[in-house]
């Protein structure tokens, strides 16, 4: 990537103290009687997925089921970009019928992932609710979509990127702020 | 990474990473098949001709379903009983079709190079399903997806091709595709079915069958079409069954863990026994399904480049 970071958001404590606040936020909200399962969107929300998985487990003592969805085949840019993306594969191993599930992913910008992210879901059963966790919510919506769990609200112009890295992927847990 | 080709004409043409790219997409698109719901909406508003000259029920049904699991409009179009009987050309009746605004046409023909000749002349993407005696190259990238998921990787491996490799399309794809992966290929059969120049494509020649499948990973046989007796290329079909045949008794000395493969439709009794086609050797069934998934993948990757 040939961009210029111009400010760091968050450092890795910041990241980890947010993603605690999220896992205790869905905890709460679910009230110990519902059957939570997360949902990463692929890659980096997968991931994400699974590190509140492990902080609910912290506080609930049980870990509650994480799925990978891809959702690749569902996008509405299909032909418009140069290249056809590489299709991934979703991991779902548990039925969602019926379920509250939480789609997790790292930044909210327009809301088209999340609007493809919940046809996939659909398509593979139907969930009692659908809920939305992001890391980071940099605005921009083109879709009307909100997030109910929000790690930090991010102002940034169109032309900027926000770039989450993560330990298993970048070797680095923080979150960054690119210009072109 | 990333797919650029407007067609998919043959192995020859394609890089490793490409053919990585087309294995890597269908185990994806496999997983759609386990779904109680088996369509994405990917190829939605897109359409998908199958342009068949020869007849062929089964590639031609798995590009149908292939199509419809990814939500594409499939049409079938085939030779007998259309304008092909009342002596359109093959150009006249392409430009036909394109006139129709297809986004895939999807081409068999008897004629080796027709699915080029028509990639050159149509907007759409073209994939060779099978041209002549050339290539067939969804069958070979069936072939090398069943091999990698069963074998969990391809470098390395000796497959042999054993039967009819002069007259085999499906041969010249796979001996393309394979070389490419570093798979070790040997092709056995009676001297009349081999092309005498065949080292000239990296593999190597027996003419006996025990010491041709001795160290495979896999042995891939060809169908015998009835035509080849007519053409005096063997004694017999008996005599070419009892030779060249496989049974049991001649898989005994092999690996334990050697796959059968076949493209199929199968002659039981001529190249494999019916004991070896139901025997837990044999992957053919694993080959029809993950046909499917290759041509999913071929779809998605042909309709989805900006070709128009």
């Amino acid at each position: 990537m040939s961009a210029r970071e111009k400010a760091q958001v968050l450092d890795e404590t910041g990241l980890d103290r947010a993603l605690t606040r999220i896992a205790h936020e869905i905890v709460e909200q679910a009230g110990g009687g519902e059957d939570v399962a997360l949902v990463g969107i692929k890659t980096r929300g997968v991931t994400l997925a699974e590190r509140i998985a492990a902080k609910i487990a912290a506080i609930e003592g049980t870990k509650p089921s994480v799925g990978a969805l891809d959702i690749t085949l569902y996008r509405d840019d299909l032909g418009l970009k140069a290249e056809q993306p590489i299709v991934r594969t979703t991991e779902i191993d548990f039925p969602i019928k019926g379920r509250t599930v939480v789609l997790v992913d790292d930044v909210l910008f327009t809301g088209r992932t999340i609007r493809a992210a919940m046809d996939a879901l659909m398509d593979l059963g139907r969930p009692h609710i659908i809920r939305l966790a992001v890391l980071v919510d940099r605005g921009h919506r083109e879709l009307p979509i909100r997030p109910d769990y929000i790690g930090k609200n991010l102002p940034t112009s169109r032309r900027e990127t926000v770039a989450v890295l993560l330990r298993e992927h970048d070797g680095v847990d923080r979150v960054v702020i690119q210009e072109e | 990474m990333g797919w650029k080709r407007k067609d998919l004409l043959g192995m020859q043409d394609l890089e490793t990473s490409e053919i990585i790219d087309v294995l890597d997409t269908a185990v994806s698109m496999k997983e759609i098949a386990s779904r109680e719901i088996k369509k994405v909406p990917t190829l939605r508003g897109k359409t998908v001709v199958n342009l068949f000259y020869e007849s062929s029920t089964r590639t031609r049904t798995s590009f149908e379903i292939a199509g419809k699991w990814l939500s594409a409009d499939v049409i079938n179009f085939s030779a007998s009983g259309s304008s092909a009987d009342k002596g359109e050309s093959l150009l006249d009746t392409a430009r036909n079709i394109e006139a129709m605004s297809p986004d895939v046409v999807v081409v068999r023909h008897k004629a080796s190079g027709a699915p080029a000749l028509l990639a050159r002349h149509l907007r759409c993407g073209v994939v060779n399903a099978g041209d002549g005696a050339h290539e067939h190259p969804t069958q070979a990238l069936l072939d090398l997806m069943t091999i990698r998921e069963k074998k969990g990787h391809l470098e390395g491996l000796n497959v042999t091709i054993v039967g009819d490799v002069t007259h085999s399309r499906v041969a010249r794809s796979n001996i393309f595709g394979m070389r490419k992966m570093g798979i070790t290929v040997t092709v056995a059969g009676p001297p009349t079915l081999i092309p005498p120049q065949c080292q000239e494509l990296g593999v190597k020649v027996s003419h006996r069958l025990e010491e041709a499948i001795a160290s495979a990973d896999v042995i891939m046989m060809l169908r015998l079409q009835h035509e080849r007796m007519e053409g005096g290329f063997i004694p017999s079909i008996r005599e070419y069954s009892r030779v060249w045949g496989l049974s049991l008794a001649r898989l005994k000395p092999c690996r334990p863990d050697v796959l059968i493969m076949h493209p199929g439709p199968v002659n039981r009794g001529v190249e494999l026994s019916p004991e070896v086609a139901d025997s837990p050797f044999s992957v053919i069934l694993d080959q029809v399904a993950n046909g499917v998934a290759v041509r999913m993948a071929v779809l998605y990757l042909l309709a989805g480049s900006k070709s128009a």
